[in-house]
């Protein structure tokens, strides 16, 4: 790891003005560019120190966020929604008393994220923004499609916990837990940048698939700072539930998860549902046809098995990965029964 | 004879504790101590005492080498190869040599060598230098330029063996031995990438298999381990006009003394080597290594100490790991279950070194007239193998006790019933009793019997593991005059808690506890102690040590004799004083004995002497006991058909190693044993991405190993199984520890969902493809 400086930003303005480019800007340049001037934001610094570890960025500068006030904390906001500061722990989420009563769904994903060291220090927002696992992104050796080089090694190569979706081009799956449940239930983030313009996008939409840029994850500009995830509110009744299954039980990513939320008319059939299926794509993953496999039905172990299996449309595993598919035709059945049996 | 006798004859209990004991006579020498009673009538000996070290570990005051900071010194980094087989046309040292913080720069690779200018796996050392900082010493990796030429490379055992495929060694580099484990004859032959057969046989097998009324024949797989040491590969080397000393994470300090002076061509008394805290090894750390060469010749080249520290890349591409292994089994039986035939045919890769073998489990472990057994290495181009908690048999016990149950099963005998049969071990079948009864064996269902997605099954596996001895071993022991005592010796403790087992030892015998004994090891200064592998610490050090402490002990009854007006021989030393045996009443403290030594203080050197019934075989300064190690482990596993997930819930070990020294301190032991055999047998696996020969999970985050969540309960059983063959009488277990536990687990997934997994890691992915539950891809 180089040496590097080191500022604490004040306001969300300096912060944004200090942040000369983002990670995925950075990592796509070609080797040598921008060094001298590079400065990057830090948030936990889970994910940034260790792309510096493995020589991946060599910023000049790092920004840290932590001292800029109001960037953390939960708030119930008048329309109904939450508003959680991009700088909030997933430990101080996991056991918010206003997120575990709003949405506890959310909150036990963020529990059951990394281990209590990481999550003692992890932001949602660094969450959020966590580069790809993918083995050769994160080996300096591999120059490869993500970053900026010609080839993707992954496809011919070990692809064990690669995508299942959408890996034409890189099959990167998205690396965060809490984007699953946070797209299922619609949450938006809001961005601010050094003039103090402000922009909210849908979470769905912030994500940036391969055909859109191979290079980048999300859609976060140069000189732009996260600054809150935005939950709506969340209509009366809704059940959700969030399932997943790592090979291990902690320290360790999921090799699937899925979430579900659905609204039941008074008849007991399904108004609108979301299935969103985490580590199977790019980037979080909508199953369109598992959804409208729910719409319109009453939920019950035949239905959920359908949409289990509706859910696989249109996956094209790799050579390694192919156990993903009844792996996700499992939890999506369970995620839709327990979601089915909260009251 | 009678006039010039050597020995006296002793009476010893003999047998296991918990079945009956007998005695056995033994010739022992005359200056060693009266035979030990059974655990139960000692006082320390057989105690659960919590290791010594134990508040030092757990508040952070302990010094690993890691800690070590000398005045002066310089930091080392290793400049590693990046292709997997390649050779350096030059090596331009020149800029980095100027570079100011640069003080020594040292060509491994050389191209002016046919030979030495090859590089053959991603990670093998092609330059180091030492700098005065760290950050000094990453740039100057930048600074050396070299030129590759590449060459074809192979990074799969299968491919490795087709007759075109690209070769790692030619016959003047590839290592010479077998593949049996060790110790490795040579002049085996070189076929391509295959070294071997290194073959073993008895009997008729052909004739065998002819009778047998059943034949069960398999294949199983093993992955890559890798040893993951919470303690990386440390040395601190300091180069001086009068010597070296060598600070170094290391499982053997005598050793690694004698390597140095033989590799520096110094005498013996220039070279001290010390470990204090260390965080493991599990055989990676067994010799000097070519890091540690590295060390001590930049260090040399400065004139100054140098700290070379791996990193964890480093530890996982080029500290060693455990071989891979295929081996395809046939056992061949009656219908009353009595074998009649084995046959064994093996391959397996330790990258670019040998001791890829399967051990002797097939050979060994069941009565059987016939055998017939090859085994093979292969090499390629990876990082190279080396000795890991219980090598060869590890693998051997993944395929052997997976082919017991499976022919138990064709038979319709019950395993454990079938082992009664064919096991000729008295130890293990009590082991298999007590065992049988903790898991609750006769809830056992049949296979894939519960309804439900998740499925639960019990399954056993056995072990077998030469007791190894160190001859050499050596110990000292001491009293001062103010009654305090120190023990010493150069054994290191590599985190097994060998200091308190020697102190109880000692303890013991001058009647005092185990805290009243000061610990001296880690350290040449004193006698030579053990190696910390083979399962040999406690079966070569503490009959040293009892030896050593008794001697001692004649010496201060003697002046204590005269203070009490009696005969040395009637005094004995019990809870901190000196008495008269049969008078009681008759004592004195021991300090106050210890007061009336005519000097400073007393001390007695004592060597391990040879077993009391002598030894099944002698290699130098080690050799082979009478009787093997071994246990017997059963696991209960939970497998989720539908995700593929399988958990452990509970394992019962039943372990033996001669007299149990230290209870508390064992268990840790199989723990270790037990979650390092279960990473093993669901998580651990090297992987090489086979089109550039490089490993894609070099770190503790996608080499993924077993953590809290996936720990079982573990009830550990201790058998203690008396033999009167040394002065304590103990033997080791931490390698047994590990070996069935895999197996185990695999018997239990089979239990669960009946279907066999013959390969490792079972992964989710591996589960759900033996169940036929992922599609075929279009
Ligand atoms: C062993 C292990 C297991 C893990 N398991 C999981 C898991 O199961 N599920 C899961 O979801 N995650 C998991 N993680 C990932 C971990 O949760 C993330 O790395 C962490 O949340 C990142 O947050 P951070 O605050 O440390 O981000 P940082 O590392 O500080 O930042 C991450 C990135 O976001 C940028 N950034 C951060 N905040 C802002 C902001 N407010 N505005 C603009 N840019 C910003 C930074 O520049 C950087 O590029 C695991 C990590 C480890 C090491
Ligand atoms: S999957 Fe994406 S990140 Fe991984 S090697 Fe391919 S292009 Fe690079």
């Amino acid at each position: 790891m180089n040496r590097f400086a080191w500022a604490h930003a004040r306001g969300i303005a300096e912060a944004a003005a200090a942040a000369s480019t983002t990670v995925a800007d950075a990592m796509a340049a070609p080797p040598g560019a921008g060094g001298d001037e590079m400065s990057i934001v830090k948030a936990g610094g889970i994910d940034l120190i260790d792309l510096l570890k493995e020589n991946l960025l060599v910023p000049a500068k790092l920004v840290s966020l932590k001292d800029i006030p109001g960037l953390d904390g939960v708030v119930e906001e008048q329309g109904g929604g939450l508003r959680i500061g991009a700088m909030t722990t997933l430990a101080t989420l996991a056991d918010h008393s206003v997120l575990r009563r709003r949405c506890p769904v959310l909150a036990d994903a963020l529990r059951g994220s990394a281990s209590a060291q990481i999550r003692n220090v992890a932001t949602l927002g660094g969450n959020l923004l966590q580069r790809p696992r993918c083995w050769y992104f994160r080996a300096a050796d591999y120059r490869c499609l993500r970053k900026g080089g010609g080839h993707c090694f992954a496809l011919s190569g070990e692809n064990q916990y690669h995508a299942i979706f959408d890996n034409g081009q890189c099959a990167i799956v998205h690396p965060s837990t809490a984007a699953t449940v946070l797209v299922a239930l619609g949450a938006a983030v809001e961005l601010a940048n050094a003039e103090g313009a402000q922009r909210q996008v849908l979470l769905e939409d912030f994500f940036v698939p391969p055909h859109r840029d191979v290079q980048r994850e999300n859609d976060l500009k140069p000189h732009e700072i996260l600054t809150a995830i935005l939950l709506p509110q969340l209509p009366e009744g809704l059940r959700m539930a969030h399932v997943k299954q790592g090979e291990r039980d902690s320290f360790d990513w999921p090799l699937a998860d899925v979430a579900v939320a659905f609204d039941l008319d008074p008849e007991g059939s399904c108004k609108r549902a979301a299935i969103i299926l985490g580590a199977a794509a790019p980037v979080p993953h909508r199953a369109r046809t598992a959804e409208a496999a729910l719409r319109g039905r009453r939920i019950d172990e035949d239905t959920a098995r359908q949409a289990g299996r509706a859910a696989l449309d249109g996956a094209m595993p790799l050579a390694k990965n192919a156990y993903k598919l009844p792996l996700f035709e499992v939890l999506v059945r369970r995620a839709i029964l327990a979601a089915a049996a909260r009251q | 004879m009678a006039a010039d006798k050597t020995t006296r004859s002793e009476t010893f209990p003999s047998g296991i504790a918990s079945v009956g004991l007998g005695e056995v006579e033994r010739e022992v020498p005359l200056d060693d101590p009266p035979p030990l009673p059974p655990n139960a009538g000692l006082a320390v000996i057989g105690k659960s005492v919590p290791r010594q070290n134990g508040r030092a570990k757990v508040t952070g005051a302990t010094r690993f080498t890691v800690d070590v900071t000398l005045p002066g010194m310089l930091h080392g980094r290793i400049l590693r190869s990046s292709l997997p087989h390649a050779r350096v046309r030059a090596l331009d040292l020149s800029a980095v040599a100027r570079h100011p913080g640069i003080r020594a720069v040292l060509p491994v690779a050389r191209p002016e060598d046919p030979v030495a200018a090859l590089v053959r796996y991603i990670g093998a050392p092609v330059a180091a230098v030492a700098a005065v900082s760290q950050s000094a010493a990453e740039e100057a990796m930048r600074l050396i330029h070299v030129d590759y030429e590449r060459l074809p490379f192979v990074a799969d055992m299968d491919k490795a063996r087709e007759p075109a495929a690209p070769l790692v060694h030619d016959a003047a580099s590839a290592p010479q031995g077998s593949a049996s484990g060790f110790p490795a004859p040579r002049g085996l032959p070189l076929n391509g990438n295959v070294r071997g057969p290194a073959s073993d046989s008895r009997g008729d097998a052909a004739k065998g298999f002819a009778e047998a009324d059943i034949v069960v024949e398999g294949e199983y797989r093993t992955q890559v381990q890798m040893h993951c040491c919470s303690e990386p590969h440390a040395i601190v080397a300091d180069w001086r006009a009068d010597g070296v000393t060598v600070y170094m994470s290391t499982q053997f300090t005598a050793g690694v003394r004698h390597e140095l002076a033989e590799t520096f061509g110094l005498k013996l008394s220039r070279v001290r080597v010390i470990v204090d805290g260390m965080g493991g090894g599990f055989g990676s750390k067994s010799t000097l290594g070519a890091y540690g060469r590295i060390a001590v010749a930049l260090s040399r080249q400065a004139q100054a100490p140098v700290r070379l520290v791996l990193d964890r890349e480093e530890e996982q591409m080029d500290s060693g790991n455990r071989p891979g292994t295929w081996q395809r089994l046939r056992i061949g039986a009656r219908r009353d279950g009595s074998l009649t035939a084995i046959s064994l045919l093996s391959y397996g890769t330790a990258g670019v070194a040998l001791g890829a073998g399967v051990g002797n489990m097939a050979q060994a472990l069941y009565a059987c007239p016939n055998f017939t057994g090859a085994q093979h290495d292969v090499f390629i181009n990876a990082g190279p193998g080396c000795a890991m908690r219980a090598p060869g048999n590890v693998p051997g016990a993944w395929g052997l006790e997976q082919a017991i149950d499976e022919l138990a099963e064709r038979l319709a005998i019950d395993p454990l019933v079938l082992r009664d049969r064919i096991d000729p071990s008295a130890v293990r079948r009590e082991e298999r009793r007590i065992g049988a009864e903790r898991i609750g064996w006769q809830k056992r269902h049949a296979p894939g019997a519960d309804p439900g997605p998740v499925k639960r099954g019990l399954g056993v596996a056995q072990s077998l593991w030469a007791a190894n001895v160190q001859t050499n071993s050596a110990c000292e022991v001491r009293v001062m005059r103010d009654g305090s005592v120190e023990v010493l010796s150069s054994v290191q403790d590599i985190g097994t808690g060998i200091g308190t087992v020697m102190a109880q030892t000692v303890a013991e015998v001058l009647g005092l506890r185990p805290e009243d004994i000061a610990l001296r090891i880690g350290d040449t200064e004193y006698p030579a102690g053990s190696p910390s592998y083979g399962s040999r610490t406690t079966a070569s050090i503490t009959p040293a040590a009892r030896v050593a402490a008794w001697r001692v002990l004649q010496s201060l009854l003697r002046e204590a004799a005269l203070a009490l007006n009696a005969a040395p021989g009637d005094l004995i030393a019990r809870d901190g004083r000196i008495l008269v045996r049969d008078e009681p009443g008759r004592s004195m403290g021991f300090g106050e004995a210890a007061a009336r030594l005519r000097t400073d203080r007393i001390s007695a050197v004592a060597a391990r002497g040879d077993d009391y019934g002598g030894f099944r075989r002698r290699m130098e300064d080690a050799a082979l006991a009478q009787q093997d190690l071994g246990g017997v482990q059963f696991a209960e596993a939970a497998v989720d058909t539908e995700t593929g997930i399988v958990r452990v819930e509970r394992v019962v070990a039943v372990q033996d190693c001669g007299r149990p020294m230290n209870p508390l301190q064992i268990e840790s032991q199989v723990h270790g044993g037990v979650v390092m055999g279960l990473s093993y047998a669901l998580f651990e696996e090297r992987i090489l991405d086979q089109h550039t020969g490089r490993m894609v999970n070099p770190n503790l985050e996608q080499y993924k190993l077993a953590g809290a969540g996936e720990t079982p309960a573990i009830e550990v059983v201790l058998l203690e199984n008396y033999q009167g063959q040394s002065a304590t009488d103990a033997y080791g277990m931490a390698e047994p520890a590990t070996i069935s536990t895999a197996p185990a687990i695999a018997n239990a997934v089979y239990n669960a969902i009946g279907v066999r997994l013959r390969s490792l890691p079972m992964t989710p992915a591996a589960i759900l493809a033996a169940l036929g539950k992922i599609p075929a891809r279009s």
